[in-house]
């Protein structure tokens, strides 16, 4: 009764006895899915979350990424250092100096946060991911290592078709502001004010 | 003195055969079965797509300790394995490539080879018995049950092909052999072949060594060579009666240049059922305890019967 039910919802034995042996004989002549890891290399999306770089230059150890970090797992000493005015009687100027910059990729579970909130962009994705250790301690690679992953790290993506320029470069396209009394150099506005100001040498030689 | 060496020629020629047959078909079965799955299967043994991926599992299997349960059935837990590997060996011995390339030749070869394959199923029983494992032995009770529902279709098949020969020698059958067969013994080829799937454990008739219900059956505890014995024996069995099948049912070594190319072509046609048996396993998925024994009686065994009552009738009619 219940084995008739099931043949006519299912439509029949052989139907479907037929339907995987199709099956299987189509995905022969298909070529394979597998990937050859570590013959070939992996194609990875750009956007790959393999392992943090940090830029080290653009470093200013503001700890933001240390603070917001969920697992605490990125350390950071810095000391200050104080630069002398170049001229006399001027200011000292103080900057931060990174000592220790690490990360413990034991303990780091690849949220991104780090680089979401640095605001100097020192801290990169990189979609390298072959750093696995036999000792989970070696996990734990300081500023050297992190930056000689940042060659690694692709290019942004490409901006969408018709948005808005990056901010750098509307800063770069923007005129040169010009110094306040200084000579006016020859924009658009200042050249048509020389116009005007310059028949009046001749009127002043006629007379 | 030379009978002596003909004998000793003929056992290292059915020797060896045994030895690389089962593993040709394995290594097809790796292979065969990863590309229906879209894999590429073994790769790195032996350097070209893996050929010599057997050879390395069988170092692996002799190199791993050779545990026996401390409440098995010490002897009969380490002879069981030989008893189930050595029939198919003597049955490979009498199976015919052509008339003369053929390790001994029995008159009653046919029956010969039925029985001693069935002989094969005592070394799952006594392995699943002497293991003391409730898995063993619920495996080994199915593989039990399962070799009593198939044995009769299986031989009322064979009855069926001797009958249309005439013959009781897989020689004779195979030389009495038309291609009319492939219509007339159509249905007793059917038989014979779900049957043969089933006597050799292989899916959709795996429930002896159901893994997703009782581990691996009566070989639940093996481990090392013994347990490699238990997988060579079901590789050797597919290629017996896939050989049994092309000699039965597809004229063995009839086609063409069949005096110089005989035992090629018996070959060729032994590895296509092989093959065929491969995708079975791939394609199919795994029957129920009850659904088998469903198919036994009330289906291969009528099957098999109708089957040989056509031929008695056709023989008789056409003589």
């Amino acid at each position: 009764m219940t084995g008739s039910t099931n043949r006519r919802t299912s439509g029949g034995a052989i139907p479907g006895l037929l339907k995987g042996l199709a099956t299987t004989a189509k995905t022969l002549g298909r070529p394979t899915h597998t990937a050859e890891y570590p013959d070939a290399p992996p194609h990875l999306p750009p956007r790959t979350r393999g392992v943090i770089a940090l830029l080290e230059e653009n470093c200013t150890s503001c700890m933001l990424c240390a603070r917001e970090c969920p697992d605490w797992c990125i350390y950071i000493d810095s000391h200050k250092e104080t630069i002398p005015s170049p001229t006399p009687g001027g200011r000292d100027r103080q900057r931060n100096v990174l000592d220790r910059f690490a990360i413990d990729f034991s303990l780091c579970m690849y949220c991104g946060i780090c680089i979401e909130v640095c605001p100097f962009d020192a801290l990169h994705w990189s979609p390298e991911f072959e750093y696995s250790e036999l000792d989970i301690r070696d996990l734990l690679h300081e500023k050297d290592r992190l930056g000689q992953w940042m060659p690694t790290v692709p290019p942004p993506p490409a901006l969408d078709p018709g948005s808005a320029e990056p901010a750098e470069i509307a800063a770069a396209n923007k005129p040169p502001r010009v110094p306040r009394g200084a000579d006016a150099p020859t924009t658009a506005r200042s050249a048509g004010g020389d116009r005007r100001e310059r028949p009046a040498p001749p009127g002043k030689d006629e007379q | 003195m030379s009978e002596a060496l003909e004998v000793v020629l003929r056992s290292v020629g059915v020797l060896a055969a045994f030895l690389v047959l089962p593993l040709l078909v394995g290594q097809a079965e790796h292979k065969v079965m990863a590309h229906m799955q879209g894999r590429l299967g073994p790769m790195y043994a032996g350097g070209f797509h893996g050929w010599a991926q057997l050879v390395a599992d069988g170092v692996k299997f002799v190199q791993k300790e050779d545990i026996t349960p401390t409440a098995a059935d010490r002897g009969v837990f380490r002879f069981a394995p030989a008893v189930a590997l050595v029939p198919y060996l003597v049955a490979l011995a009498v199976i015919p490539l052509t008339p003369s390339v053929v390790g001994a030749d029995v008159p009653a070869s046919a029956l010969f080879v039925l029985a001693v394959t069935a002989v094969g199923i005592l070394g799952t029983l006594m392995a699943g018995w002497a293991s003391a494992n409730k898995y063993s032995l619920l495996g080994a009770m199915r593989a039990a049950a399962q070799l009593l529902s198939y044995e009769l279709p299986l031989v009322l098949a064979v009855a069926s092909v001797c009958l249309a020969a005439g013959s009781l020698s897989l020689s004779g059958i195979a030389q009495a052999w038309t291609p009319w067969w492939l219509l007339w013994q159509a249905p007793g080829a059917v038989v014979f072949l779900v049957a043969a799937v089933a006597e050799l454990q292989r899916p959709p008739f795996d429930m002896p060594v159901a893994d997703a219900e009782i581990v691996f059956g009566a070989y639940t505890e093996y481990t090392g060579l013994r347990f490699a014995f238990f997988l060579l024996a079901e590789y050797a069995g597919i290629v017996v009666m896939a050989l049994l099948f092309a000699v039965l049912y597809l004229g063995g070594w009839q086609g063409p240049f069949a005096d110089q190319l005989g035992w090629l072509w018996t070959l060729l046609k032994g590895l296509v059922i092989a093959v065929l048996v491969i995708w079975l396993r791939v394609a199919w998925p795994r029957l129920r305890e009850d659904q088998l024994q469903h198919l036994a009686w009330l289906v291969l065994v009528p099957l098999a019967l109708a089957q040989l009552a056509l031929t008695g009738v056709w023989v008789v009619v056409a003589a």
